[in-house]
């Protein structure tokens, strides 16, 4: 028998069945860790960077898992898998955005071990912070990747607060353009936020990429029906066909009628700490007809004020003509 | 011992070279013992602070076995290390190469980034359990050998079960279908054409017998 040479440091492993369960061990213990597919966490467990003293498996909580209607929308509990949110009927039919975006993460292992609350809440991929350097996000006091020599081709071009991490979650610029809610439950209750309020950039809280704290649990994700007859675009570019985060993405949600663009919700992510709703661009849009014309002043405007790094200014005008096409309506 | 020999031998002035030596093998000594001492010390703190039943029961290949893990185990080490089948390799450890790769429920997952105590109730299938009883190959498997499939197949253990899954899933793929089926395993001698012409014919063969 071969020796065991890369053994996690060691945890205890609680398995909750309820929601409530999860949130009593979470509020009875210290240095906990929230396990959900484990495709982010067990790195950082391997690589001796974050090492817990209890993790909270959610795998037996049934609650979380599985997709039903809400009201004229669907929920989606937390712990559904990604696989699974890519074959529901009721998301490809009416949530075809979320679809798109799920089923471009990563690997079908990943997606089929992976969930939908684990992709969106999944820490940032710099590597300086991802290799155990004490940067600000570690709770050091410097960034090691936004200095004129670092190595910052995959880093932010905008939002960027003495932090320059981006977010890596796919779905998360699709949920922001469907203009989801987050339901979030803790030992006192439960509290909702918008999609795009959930994600926190390092100007709020330089350690987390979520408004979860220790001890909050995302339950589910709730989808209401305002942009279930959009005409939805969804692009994300990366470096090689599978595996690879994005380099940015685009995830729009736009209402046409008669080639006018009614209104329309349109998100980049994987230029920023947090996915970006561009606001200013669905004003912008709105009423213009769905056009080359109005794509190219819509991706002037969403990068606007961007600010690239050293190595970084090709995503500029990567970002500008990913919103220009999704506006002009290319077809997906 | 050898160490104080070596010792006493530098210490009474002998050349470079027999320094050089010492040094190298106490680092060894100390270097290897340590790793003993780390490792035994783990399972110690394991075994006072579980929260979990150590022996578990895990259904693989079809036979429900009783094991003793870990809570910080991962199925590839469950299953290499305690159950003795290597078939599952590890390649990289870190859900990037495929190696690992394995069914739970009859879908693939990255054994190396899966906790043994989160499949518990759950089917396990490793390379070992795709044969028939009567030691027929899994359709899969002969279309490999049939094809070539792999140059050194270190990674073919992990792209069968990919394949598997794909011929479960989708028993008319085209080429391109298999080749995003097969998209979460990688082949470090660049193989790619012939084993997806491996999963064509595995395709071909798994239709054949339906």
């Amino acid at each position: 028998m071969a020796v065991i040479r890369d053994m996690m440091p060691a945890f205890e492993l609680f398995q909750p069945t309820s929601v409530d369960e999860a949130l009593d061990v979470l509020e009875r213990h210290d240095n906990t860790w929230v396990l959900a597919g484990g495709l982010d966490s067990m790195d950082w467990f391997k690589d001796r960077i974050k090492r817990p003293d209890v993790v909270v498996e959610l795998g037996s909580v049934s609650e979380l898992t599985g997709i039903r209607a809400s009201g004229d929308g669907i929920e989606i509990g937390a712990m559904t898998s990604l696989r699974d949110v890519v074959a529901s009927d009721d998301v490809r039919s009416r949530f075809g955005l979320l679809a798109q975006a799920a089923a471009e993460v990563a690997t079908p292992q990943i997606r089929n071990q992976g969930t939908l609350g684990g992709n969106l809440i999944q820490d940032t991929r710099c590597w300086y912070y991802r290799g155990g350097w004490p940067c600000y996000r570690a709770g050091g006091n410097i960034c090691y990747a936004g200095t004129p020599r670092s190595m910052n081709r995959e880093h932010a071009v905008t939002g960027q607060s003495r932090c320059v991490a981006v977010n890596g979650a796919d779905t998360a610029g699709a949920l922001v353009a469907l203009g989801a809610q987050m339901m979030v439950r803790s030992a006192g209750g439960e509290r909702v936020y918008e999609a795009e309020d959930f994600f926190v950039g390092p100007e709020i809280d330089i350690e987390r990429m979520t408004v979860l704290e220790p001890g909050d649990l995302l339950t589910h994700v709730r989808i209401p029906g305002d942009w279930a007859d959009a005409r939805f675009y969804w692009e994300k570019v990366r470096d090689r066909k599978s595996w690879d985060w994005a380099l940015a993405s685009v995830a729009a949600a736009i209402v046409e009628s008669n080639g006018t663009i009614e209104r329309a919700r349109i998100a980049v992510n994987g230029v920023a700490p947090t996915p970006v709703r561009l606001t200013d661009v669905e004003n912008l849009v709105q009423g213009m007809p769905a056009n080359d014309d109005t794509g190219m002043a819509a991706g002037e405007l969403a990068t606007r004020g961007f600010k690239p790094l050293r190595h970084n200014d090709y995503k500029v005008p990567l970002a500008r003509n990913l919103v220009r096409r999704a506006v002009r309506g290319d077809a997906a | 011992m050898s160490d104080a020999a070596i010792t006493t031998e530098t210490a009474t002035g002998h050349s470079r070279r027999t320094f050089i030596k010492g040094v190298i093998a106490t680092g060894a000594v100390v270097s290897s013992s340590s790793h003993l001492f780390r490792a035994r010390s783990l399972s110690a703190s394991a075994a006072v602070r579980a929260s979990m039943p150590r022996m578990i029961s895990l259904n693989v290949n079809g036979v429900s076995r009783s094991v003793d893990v870990m809570p910080q185990e991962t199925l590839a080490m469950t299953l290499r290390y305690k159950l003795g089948l290597t078939g599952t390799k590890l390649g990289c450890d870190r859900a990037e190469c495929g190696a690992c790769t394995v069914l739970i429920d009859g879908v693939s997952h990255y054994a190396c980034s899966l906790l043994t105590n989160a499949v518990r109730d759950r089917s396990v299938t490793s390379i070992e359990g795709l044969e028939g009883a009567d030691g027929t190959l899994h359709p899969v498997q002969q279309a490999v050998i049939d094809e070539g499939g792999f140059q050194c197949a270190f990674c073919a253990p992990g792209f069968i079960m990919s394949m598997v899954a794909l011929t479960n899933e989708n028993p008319e793929p085209t080429r391109e279908e298999a080749a995003e089926a097969l998209s979460g395993n990688l082949c470090r001698c660049g193989d790619y054409n012939k084993i997806l012409n491996s999963a064509m014919r595995a395709a071909e063969y798994a239709r054949r017998m339906v």
